[in-house]
């Protein structure tokens, strides 16, 4: 059932928040030793929320527009009083003084606060390896990643656990998981939605996103989601429509634009079929296909790991054993206190573009590295604003290829690096994105499809998700547990 | 542009990161690689282009200064892994 459906049979009364919430425990009890979404999920914890939602009036119900539907948290996220490890030894222990504004909407909404997901060290992966505290497995093959780095939230949606889960998306994290999990995966406009409360990793591109089974769902919970917030001094004064109205209106007169810089050598072949009859399908429906250019599109992996590891070597300093998380106990001095609480609470990755992002700031390298690459930011960002002048949004495949194999990447950053080519973009020029299911391959593996839309043009990406889902089934399609 | 294991040691001190004389070397590779890739940067001409640090036109957000964190300093201090007197403890820091 959806999320939508489930949240009007609870405002009903057919059905009682308690017992929605035991059904959904129930089915994590059944999968999730197989698939370990979840790093945290407290049964009594779920349950005296949903008792407490029972005990509303009818009144007090009609105006929740998540009433009793369970939501996931990506580990990242502040809930107050509650343990936030951003799946990081550095931050065991650590418990939010508040709440992010995110679960405050939640909060006020309705919703039941629904665990911790798994992800990558930091939010810095794209396979939920880098998680130190376990790995996750993508519900369509327990063998493969889910992607990341919001690989347990993806995987919570995909094998049934929840309705619905919001995780951060910096250079793909929540597009890409979705991506290779088979769900909807909806990354906002930068500023659309507040990051107040979600732990830092690159603070020019990093936003908090809702993951669904389908797109209606999606737009459901961004409507909650989003919105100005004097704590966020970068989330937009900009009206936020009614998403659930947009997504009604049919295709015609939309002109979607194909980059032919996303169709490129080492893209699968199966991928490339799949998302190409997606597009397909789209101009069915009535909308204009035209091709585009985005010449840039090949710098965007160096661009970004120059940016957002210089972002991530300033917002990771905070992380010196005095004020919370871990202390080293050897330390005879402040000095000693950072090198050894560091080195000791970081896993390789998270050093590795520690390392990076400290080189390229650093005295000498700065002109070379940073400020070329926020050069050539400027030109991908006037890429999409010419692109934009013909076309009303951009389809791409969100990843080159299907869920890859636990371990086949991790000895090779690098390669992990290039999994990430297709929806990086979008975080450095500040677009919506959205991934949508378009598919399985021949091995039963979800593919994606990308949307990318102008500023603040969330409306247009969920319109024509929407539609594409009212004609086609793939989201409707489930991994067998 | 290589990078030598005397450059990743500089960088690690700057990082406040210790490593092992084999991570050294691991590390030295890897970022060679990265660093080689990164470099096809410079294949772009970008004289006269303006940096993008920031996608939004926004500057200088201002609200009126008034206190509106009403939490107290427990919520804070529970986190501290020494604290005395709500202050946070740390070793010796002048020999």
């Amino acid at each position: 059932m959806s999320a939508f459906d489930l949240q009007k049979k609870l405002v009903s009364g057919d059905l009682k928040v308690t017992e929605a919430a035991n059904l959904f425990l129930s089915q994590h009890e059944q999968v999730d030793s197989k698939v370990n979404a979840f790093v945290e999920l407290e049964k009594e914890k779920v349950l005296k929320q949903a008792q407490a939602l029972d005990e509303l009036s009818a009144e007090q119900r009609q105006s929740k527009k998540l009433f009793g539907v369970p939501v996931a948290i990506k580990d990242n996220i502040c809930v107050e009083g509650t343990e936030t490890n951003c799946a990081s030894k550095i931050l065991k222990g650590f418990t939010a003084p508040y709440d992010a504004t995110v679960i405050s909407k939640l909060k006020e909404a309705g919703a039941i606060l629904y665990g911790r997901t798994n992800m990558d060290e930091f939010a810095m992966g794209s396979s939920t390896e880098t998680s130190s505290i376990k790995k996750t497995a993508n519900p369509w093959d327990l063998e493969r990643i889910p992607g990341g780095s919001s690989g347990g939230a993806a995987a919570s949606v995909a094998s049934g656990q929840v309705p619905l889960s919001i995780g951060s998306d910096t250079g793909g994290s929540i597009r890409q998981p979705a991506a290779l999990c088979g769900v909807v995966g909806f990354k906002p406009t930068y500023g659309r939605v507040s990051r107040y409360g979600l732990i830092a990793f690159a603070s020019s591109l990093d936003q908090i996103g809702p993951f669904a089974r389908d797109v209606k769902d999606a737009a459901l919970l961004l409507d909650v989601l989003a919105g100005a917030d004097p704590k966020d001094s970068t989330c937009s004064e900009e009206a936020v429509p009614n998403y659930l109205e947009a997504i009604d209106k049919d295709l015609s007169g939309l002109t979607a634009g194909i980059p032919e810089e996303y169709f490129i050598e080492g893209i699968d072949p199966e991928v490339e079929a799949k998302v190409k009859e997606a597009i397909a399908q789209l101009e069915k429906q009535g909308v204009k296909i035209e091709k585009v250019s985005l010449p840039h599109t090949k710098y965007a992996v160096s661009t970004y790991y120059i940016v957002a590891t210089a972002e991530a070597s300033s917002n990771l300093a905070r992380y010196d054993g005095v004020r919370y998380g871990i202390r080293s106990a050897e330390a005879k001095n402040l000095n000693d206190l950072y090198f050894q609480t560091r080195t000791q609470g970081f896993g390789d990755e998270v050093k590795r573009r520690i390392m990076l992002g400290t080189y390229v700031l650093s005295a000498g390298y700065y002109d070379a590295y940073y400020l070329k690459a926020l050069k050539v930011r400027t030109l991908m960002k006037q890429d999409f604003d010419n692109a934009f002048k013909k076309v009303d949004f951009i389809v791409t495949p969100t990843s080159p290829t299907p869920a890859f194999k636990m371990g086949e990447k991790v000895d090779n950053p690098l390669s992990m690096y290039l999994s990430d080519i297709f929806t990086i973009s979008a975080n450095l020029a500040g677009l919506p994105g959205v991934s949508i299911p378009c598919g399985l391959t021949q091995e039963n593996l979800p593919v994606g499809l990308q949307l990318i839309g102008k500023p603040f043009g969330e409306e247009t990406l969920l319109q024509v998700g929407h539609q594409f889902q009212q004609a086609t089934d793939h989201h409707k399609q489930s991994p067998l547990l | 542009m290589s990078i030598s294991k005397e450059d990743v040691e500089k960088v690690a001190k700057l990082a406040r990161l210790q490593f092992s004389g084999e991570e050294v070397e691991t590390f030295t590779s890897q970022m060679t690689d990265i660093l080689k890739y990164i470099e096809q940067l410079n294949e772009l001409d970008t004289e006269g282009v303006e940096p993008t640090a920031h996608v939004l036109p926004i500057q200088n957000v201002l609200r009126e200064d008034k206190v509106t964190n009403g939490k107290p300093s427990k919520t804070i201090f529970v986190n501290a892994p020494k604290e005395e007197e709500h202050q946070f403890k740390v070793p010796q820091v002048i020999e």
